[in-house]
């Protein structure tokens, strides 16, 4: 049985002549006071370095999240930092950057593959695997009847032009590097990313 | 970026043109502050607009937007006839005593070749006079009549102070001064550094605009310098990365070419990429393509890849047009071309011109994949938003599928900044729900199309079927295991000239210079070689201390080529290997080698005595002042009006209709028939981009939303007080292809200019707003510009066209 005590009965019942800390021991202890001590909000958090992914200063970021990696525990970031060891930012951030959390919370974020049949005017949520297996035969039928083994002058060309593809410049270069290496071995051209724009 | 963002601290002036970067890159130019506080440094802002950065400059001028090469062009003639150049820098480090061939010239507004048929260029005259040796004549006098410095001369006479007070609509006195201002650089103790961004790019001239300020900057001795150089801020976060690795039609990893059609012999092919000095004893670095190529080959192809299938050439696709950039795509698509179209991270229907063209293209495909971490404009294409997107979904016949992807906050990896540094971040947490990394769903379908060709047969299998995957998790590549793979390994042990071992076999590779051409080296971007070496990922290193005091934190990330942070070092000490002065010293020659603050863009043990050329990966080993047949419209820049241009006639060349506007764009007849002229649509309208915005990403985030939140067109007060337009009223801005509603910003910060005995007004129209997210709802910027592009690159011209304002 645990007694209910508020933290000033607590501490009238500590001035009624009992040692407090033996009350404590008995099983009672205080409410936790509203009035407390604010603990700092980044105490306990993990911090992540990463760069800013809107423009091309690359700033230093520091990403602080909760959780610690364990298997049932999912990070969840809660507040963005400038990196003051970064050479071109020092810490700084701009409206952009410092608001950033935003971005990687957005409402908008999507969270499971869909598609949207012909006519309709609705989503619809797939899985992963239809996804892909719906998609890769698309490919599969478009490249094999539109792939250009040699064109009209008897050149080799080894292409496929009726399929196309944009990459983006905010992914990664391993991203951006497997994506190339694939596109091409499909023999697409019609391939690009927003440096044009 | 030749240089770096830290660099710009060390320089002496700042012109800031074709971009605001203020406004764009805020963390950026803080180090153009310091240039300010630390070197006395002077700001010059050029501009349509008085912008964020005009703000704190020590002088801004107006200019009519798209005139730029006009405003540098006659710079160039200012600097020669008042003799403020920096000689000796000229006359060793840049083409000016080469001597052009004598059936080269330039006549009513064209150089020699022009077909007006296809709208291209035979370029055979493009080039120097070539002796008995094969190496181009000169006349180090530089008073040869066709020598490049007096060619360039003549060009440019054309180009006076009235012709550029009258095509800019900039006053005189602003001219003056800035020339003035530019003029002072021509010392070697003083250094200028030229900051640009989409403002340049996105013309059909855009990319002669770029090479008139590299040309300013040669003469003035500036490339290659401590605060100096030609500094392309970019627009994204690994937009240069994504350039670096090829993700463009015609390229492939480390800025190589794929073939043409016509280029079916690999010797062939590999011969015209190994660009052949064109002065005695000239680096020339391109003469290793090969190397670059074929340990690409390996990366790629890995065993299936061998000398005898001259290293699957036949694999890689060819070309049967030029490009297959976007404009050249969305017109195909439009035609019913195109049957399935990928958006990795692009919002193509809010970003390419000609909104309306967009929506017909795309509604005209079979499927479409879109794959982002956000509910985008173009994923919702097909989807009814009211008067912002008024389609009927019923009528639209494709199937979307929309893949959820992490973002940068959830997963690791390199991306490349503006300053050519690779660095590398970390995951913080999981992506939302079910999305994946990119790569993974790139395997997820790159494993179900092999398995249906290994299974079902199929068009040309053998790439698909042979492509390596190295991956110890085949449907989870990892990060570091891709950034190794570009870095590249030894497939044998690898020896130099001399026998000495450089890498084992299994080794990660040192840096490019241990690729080799048979075989024995894999490596998949070769300019990115030495991030990931056996040392470990040079992409992560931490350390920023900078021990030379200026700015130069080599053990920070890792640029590339071979952490070299200042592209053409070589330059920035005299012929004799001694820096121009103190003050700016960079790299030296210390009697046994090349040392100093930076790694030496040069041949480490080749003397001053020797005499190469600076810049090693031209033929000449200098730069360029003629361009030869690198450029599609002339291998000197000149200024053609925008396709819509609010004067309809370019004052340089009136009687000419043909060098009216760049004569080698290349223009699709239906978006020909959306161009508008200045009687119907006067005014001059730009796009851009405001500080707290980032395009149509920011839509989605709540805070930017509510700093910015609705969608405004800036117009001058001359132009408000003629429309009786009040701050705050609610304007329609009309082009030939579409309109726009917003509210009307009144600024004096858009002057009225007087150009060519006309008044012109000028509209802002910044980009952000869309009808996804959860900013306030609006119509697309795009809605207004028009389709066609740089007569090089392709890029829209976003940043000319023309305009109706009305009030609403």
């Amino acid at each position: 049985m645990t007694l209910r005590v508020t933290r000033r009965q607590f501490f009238k019942l500590g001035a009624a002549g009992m040692a407090t800390s033996s009350m404590a021991m008995m099983g009672f202890a205080p409410e936790p006071a509203v009035a407390s001590v604010r603990h700092f909000k980044l105490t306990g958090a993990k911090i992540t370095r990463n760069n800013c992914t809107y423009c091309s200063v690359g700033c230093g970021l520091l990403l602080y999240s909760r959780g610690d990696e364990s298997i049932n525990n999912v990070d969840d970031i809660y507040h963005v930092e400038g990196d003051p060891d970064h050479p071109v930012s020092r810490g700084s951030l701009c409206p952009k950057g410092a608001g950033i959390l935003d971005f990687i919370k957005s409402r908008s974020r999507l969270s499971h593959p869909m598609v949207r049949e012909p006519g309709s005017s609705e989503w619809k949520r797939i899985s992963w695997d239809e996804a892909l297996d719906r998609i890769a035969r698309h490919m599969k039928n478009d490249r094999d009847e539109n792939f250009v083994t040699q064109d009209e002058n008897g050149n080799t060309v080894n292409h496929w032009l009726t399929a196309g593809f944009l990459a983006a410049s905010a992914s990664s270069n391993e991203t951006g590097y497997l994506t190339h290496k694939v596109v091409r071995s499909l023999g697409m051209l019609a391939f690009d990313n927003q440096a044009r724009v | 970026m030749t240089n770096h963002w830290v660099d710009i601290r060390n320089a002496n002036l700042i012109l800031s043109m074709g971009g605001n970067s203020a406004e764009a890159h805020p963390v950026g130019f803080r180090w153009v502050m310091e240039a300010k506080y630390r070197n006395n440094a002077k700001l010059v802002t050029v501009d349509p607009r008085f912008t964020r950065t005009g703000a704190v400059a020590d002088f801004t001028a107006e200019i009519r937007t798209g005139t730029d090469i006009i405003f540098l062009g006659g710079l160039i003639s200012h600097l020669i006839e008042t003799d403020q150049i920096q000689h000796e820098y000229v006359r060793n480090y840049t083409d000016a005593a080469l001597i052009v061939r004598e059936d080269f010239g330039f006549h009513d507004g064209l150089f020699t070749g022009f077909e007006p048929v296809t709208g291209t260029y035979d370029k055979d005259t493009w080039h120097y006079e070539i002796n008995d040796e094969g190496f181009a004549r000169r006349d180090d006098t530089l008073q040869h009549p066709r020598c490049v410095y007096q060619l360039m001369r003549k060009h440019y006479s054309r180009y006076t102070l009235d012709m550029v007070e009258t095509v800019c609509g900039m006053p005189r006195h602003k001219i003056q001064r800035i020339w003035d201002m530019v003029a002072e650089t021509a010392v070697p103790g003083q250094t200028m550094t030229i900051l640009y961004a989409l403002g340049w790019t996105q013309h059909s001239i855009g990319s002669q605009i770029i090479r008139a300020a590299a040309m300013v900057q040669l003469l003035l001795g500036n490339m290659g310098m401590v605060g100096g150089g030609v500094n392309a801020l970019r627009g994204h976060s690994n937009i240069q990365g994504l350039t670096d690795l090829g993700l463009l039609s015609n390229l492939l990893p480390g800025y190589m070419s794929l073939a043409q059609a016509e280029e079916q012999d690999y010797r062939e092919y590999i011969e015209k990429r190994t660009r052949e000095p064109l002065l005695p004893d000239e680096v020339s670095y391109w003469r290793h393509y090969e190397r670059f190529h074929v340990s690409l080959m390996k990366a790629w192809f890995g065993d299936a890849a061998t000398e005898a299938n001259n290293w699957c050439y036949d694999w890689l696709p060819k070309l049967s047009e030029p490009l297959y950039d976007v404009l050249h795509t969305f017109h195909r698509m439009h035609n019913g071309e195109i049957n399935g179209y990928f958006c990795q991270g692009f919002n193509p229907l809010a970003s390419f011109p000609h909104k309306a063209k967009i929506t017909e293209s795309l509604s005209k495909l079979k499927y479409l994949v879109v794959m982002d971490p956000l509910a985008t404009e173009t994923s919702e294409f097909w989807k009814n938003y009211g008067e912002y997107n008024p389609v009927n979904p019923e009528e639209i016949q494709t199937e979307v599928f929309s893949l959820p992807t992490t973002c940068f906050a959830e997963e690791d990896g390199a991306i490349v900044n503006s300053a050519r540094w690779l660095q590398w971040h970390w995951a913080a947490a999981p992506p939302p729900g079910e999305a994946r990394p990119d790569v993974e769903i790139m395997a997820g379908l790159f494993h179900r199309l092999q398995y249906m060709y290994r299974e079902e047969g199929g068009a040309f299998p053998d790439p698909i079927l042979n492509l390596t995957w190295y991956y110890r998790q085949p449907a989870f590549p990892g990060p570091s295991e891709l950034a190794r793979e570009y870095n590249g390994w030894a497939l044998r042990d690898v020896y130099d000239e001399n026998r000495n071992l450089v890498c084992r076999a299994g080794e990660q590779l040192p840096d490019f210079g241990a690729l080799r051409d048979d075989g024995s080296t894999s490596c998949g971007c070769w300019i990115f070689s030495g991030s990931w070496t056996e040392e470990g990922n040079q992409m992560a290193r931490r350390d920023n201390s900078d021990p030379y005091g200026i700015g130069m934190t080599l053990g920070w990330a890792w640029a590339w080529p071979v952490n070299r942070r200042i592209l053409y070092n070589r330059a920035s000490a005299r012929p004799d290997g001694t820096p121009w002065t103190r003050e700016k010293a960079l790299i030296w020659w210390n009697g046994t080698r090349w040392v100093g603050a930076d790694i030496p863009d040069f041949p480490k043990q080749s003397p001053p005595s020797a005499g190469l050329g600076p810049f090693i990966m031209n033929q000449t080993g200098r730069g360029q002042l003629f361009a030869r047949d690198r450029m599609a419209e002339g291998p000197f820049p000149e200024h053609y009006e925008p396709f819509e241009s609010p004067i309809g006639m370019n004052p340089l060349n009136p009687d000419n209709p043909l060098a009216k506007n760049n004569p080698a764009a290349r223009v699709f007849e239906e978006d020909r028939e959306n161009f508008a002229t200045f009687e119907e649509f006067p005014h001059a309208a730009t796009t851009y981009r405001l500080t707290e915005h980032f395009h149509f990403w920011t839509t989605h985030a709540l805070l930017n939303a509510i700093m910015q939140p609705e969608k405004f067109v800036e117009i001058g007060t001359g132009l408000a007080e003629e429309l009786g337009i009040e701050r705050g009223d609610r304007v329609r801005v009309v082009s030939k292809r579409g309109h726009v509603d917003a509210v009307a910003v009144v600024t004096k910060r858009i002057r009225t200019l007087q150009v060519a005995g006309k008044t012109v007004h000028q509209v802002g129209i910044p980009l952000h707003w869309g009808f996804k997210g959860v900013a306030k709802k609006a119509h697309l910027t795009n809605e207004l510009t028009p389709f066609v592009g740089d007569a090089n690159t392709q890029t829209p011209e976003f940043k000319s066209f023309l305009v109706r304002v009305e009030k609403l």
